[in-house]
């Protein structure tokens, strides 16, 4: 078995980030991710790899656009406002079809909001984000465990269908010990390959060209469609969740990251009091786990969807079932986050009490 | 027929869609002959702008990348530190690095990134089509300053060599223009120094030159270039802002 260690959340993303072989980052300090920055500052240096503090996000993003682009692996971790920051280039990066790793440890907004956890960037993280057409793959863990795990699968992702890749966390997941099974062998960075699309200087081929602008008319349009190719590709294969006791469900929670692990305790109470409640915690909120939605829809009575937000992800369970069942919803927005008592008082709310 | 002058190998055999009288197509030629020159067209990465010469990315005959507007230095930083054999320069306007981009080009100059940046300073926002740049003359007509700029309103234009001089960072900045023969050969000079100052790893180095934009400005190209002489350069003084080179000497 492989070595445990107790862990903070953000601490395990970058030993997951290292683990992964990624040796640059550039970030700025914003709470509540600032853990990852500082211990990357550290590490970075015994590793050998590049610590960048930037001016802003912008220049962040932007230095992860040249570091990718120069056929590396590169990430980032901001939170809520600095990820707004970064959307300019997350296009560019997206445009380009560049892969990265992008870390939003998200906080209640909208504005400057507060620090405490929130799922309120869903919309921004799973509809691209900043202008024009694309989709960044995004992950939601719920543990230490999958904050450890999911950058080498982000950079996996991101590098197969070269498009930027997004964890998507909260502070409390972040601020949080957990013992972490540090699985898998490290990557070591000078096993990856050079990707063929890698700016290194053109001695022995022909020169390359990184660029997310076409003026010749109807060539952008022609390569959208190239890339809505991949993204029918990557929902069709990518879709990733994990069903707890939804087999025999009439009542089936959708929740992720913070909000699963919550809804958890409700539905193990519930399901001590006999009632037939399950959860579908999707794990890539884009491409959202639609398929397993679909499939649950023609059998499950009532779906409640959890999330600390007003209400975003709702949407995407509404178009997975064509809106066909009852859709609840209970949301705390603003940095609140719901507890256990909570949702059971919404599950008893839907089915009318144990039978 | 013993052939004398030609295209350099560090430029693409293709058409460049820069107004005529321009001085985009001057510093662009100095450069294609300095990645030859120097040795170093092979292992050199380009960063192309947002502005009359972001299509740049197709004239440079090396690799190249075109980030958003602003951003060259920051990409730079990131290709630099992951492929530090590699020779990285970032070609600039002044609306691209004096106006949303100056968070970037500051503070790559105060870390000293060992970069080189080709700043083309011609006071005028040139593809969107005459606004007014950060480095547009006080009392000096734009799209946006019709009546010419009002520094009362609109602020004064931005001295870029001077401001970075401010800076302990960066090891070298000059400011030349390409109006004259004279001020051509300078200008190679100059950019000369900043390619081999990054060779050396010894850090930062920015040219701003001073360049020609008949279009924009009403002028002929001779008008053009006899208002540099005349106007411009007295707002914009040329010269070494910072040479370490000679400080450590």
């Amino acid at each position: 078995m492989a070595e445990k260690q107790l862990m903070y959340g953000n601490h395990a993303i970058a030993e997951g980030v290292l683990a992964a072989g990624c040796r640059f980052f550039a970030g700025y300090p914003i709470t509540p991710q600032n853990e990852i920055p500082e211990y990357m500052s550290v590490r970075m240096k015994e590793v050998g790899g590049e610590f960048i503090q930037t001016e802003s996000e912008i220049a962040a993003i932007n230095m992860l656009f040249g570091a990718a682009a120069a056929g590396k692996r590169a990430m980032t971790s901001s939170s809520s406002p600095g990820i707004s920051l970064m959307q300019e280039g997350i296009s560019y990066i997206a445009g380009a079809d560049i892969p990265v790793l992008v870390v939003n440890v998200v906080r209640g907004g909208p504005g400057l909001g507060n620090i405490a956890p929130a799922q309120s960037d869903y919309y921004q993280a799973t509809r691209g984000g900043g202008h024009g057409d694309y989709f960044t793959i995004t992950l939601a863990p719920n543990s230490a465990q999958e904050l450890y795990e999911f950058p080498k699968l982000a950079f996996e992702l991101a590098e197969k269908y070269r498009n930027p890749a997004l964890i998507l966390t909260d502070g409390l997941l972040g601020q949080m010990m957990e013992p972490v099974e540090l699985s898998g062998q490290p990557v070591d960075p000078n096993t990856l390959p050079v990707p063929p699309y890698a700016l290194t200087g053109c001695k022995n081929r022909e020169r390359r060209v990184v660029r997310s602008y076409d003026l010749k008319p109807g060539k952008l349009e022609a390569w959208n469609f190239q890339r809505q190719k991949k993204y029918e590709h990557i929902i069709k294969h990518e879709q990733r969740s994990e069903a707890t006791a939804c087999e025999d469900a009439d009542l089936v929670i959708v929740a992720y990251g913070t909000c699963a692990r919550v809804c958890s305790a409700a539905v193990r109470t519930a399901r001590e009091k006999g009632l037939k409640v399950g959860m579908l915690r999707p794990i890539t909120v884009w491409p959202f786990p639609k398929d397993v939605l679909a499939e649950f829809s023609g059998r499950v009575r009532d779906f409640l969807v959890v999330e600390m937000n007003l209400g975003q992800m709702i949407d995407d369970v509404k178009l997975a079932t064509d809106c066909r069942k009852n859709i609840h919803f209970h949301g705390r927005p603003g940095g609140g986050v719901p507890t256990p008592p909570e949702i059971y008082e919404k599950i008893l709310a839907i089915t009318g009490g144990a039978q | 027929m013993k052939q004398i002058f030609g295209r350099p190998a560090g430029l693409t055999d293709v058409l460049q869609r820069y107004c005529p009288g321009c001085g985009h197509g001057i510093v662009h030629r100095i450069i294609g002959e300095l990645l030859v020159k120097l040795d170093i067209r092979e292992r050199t990465i380009g960063i192309a702008p947002v502005g009359c010469s972001v299509f740049a990315d197709e004239y440079f005959n090396c690799d190249m990348i075109q980030p958003p507007h602003g951003r060259g230095p920051a990409v730079s930083t990131g290709i630099k530190r992951s492929r530090p054999d590699c020779i990285v320069f970032s070609y600039q306007g002044d609306g691209d690095l004096a106006a949303i981009g100056t968070a970037e080009i500051v503070h790559a100059a105060s870390r000293n990134e060992n970069i080189t940046v080709i700043f083309i300073n011609n006071a005028i926002f040139g593809m969107t089509g005459g606004q007014m740049a950060p480095t547009t003359l006080p009392g000096m007509k734009s799209t946006t300053s019709v009546q010419g700029r009002d520094v009362k309103k609109q602020g004064y234009p931005i001295k870029v060599c001077e401001l970075l001089a401010g800076l302990d960072g960066p090891y070298y900045l000059e400011r030349t223009a390409v109006n004259t023969p004279k001020s051509i050969i300078k200008t190679e000079k100059a950019l000369r120094n900043a390619f081999t100052n990054q060779i050396e790893d010894k850090g930062f180095s920015l040219v701003e030159i001073l360049s020609m934009c008949p279009t924009n400005w009403g002028m002929t190209p001779v008008q053009s270039k006899k208002w540099i002489e005349e106007t411009m350069i007295k707002y914009f003084p040329l010269g070494e802002y910072r040479n370490r080179a000679k400080e450590e000497k």
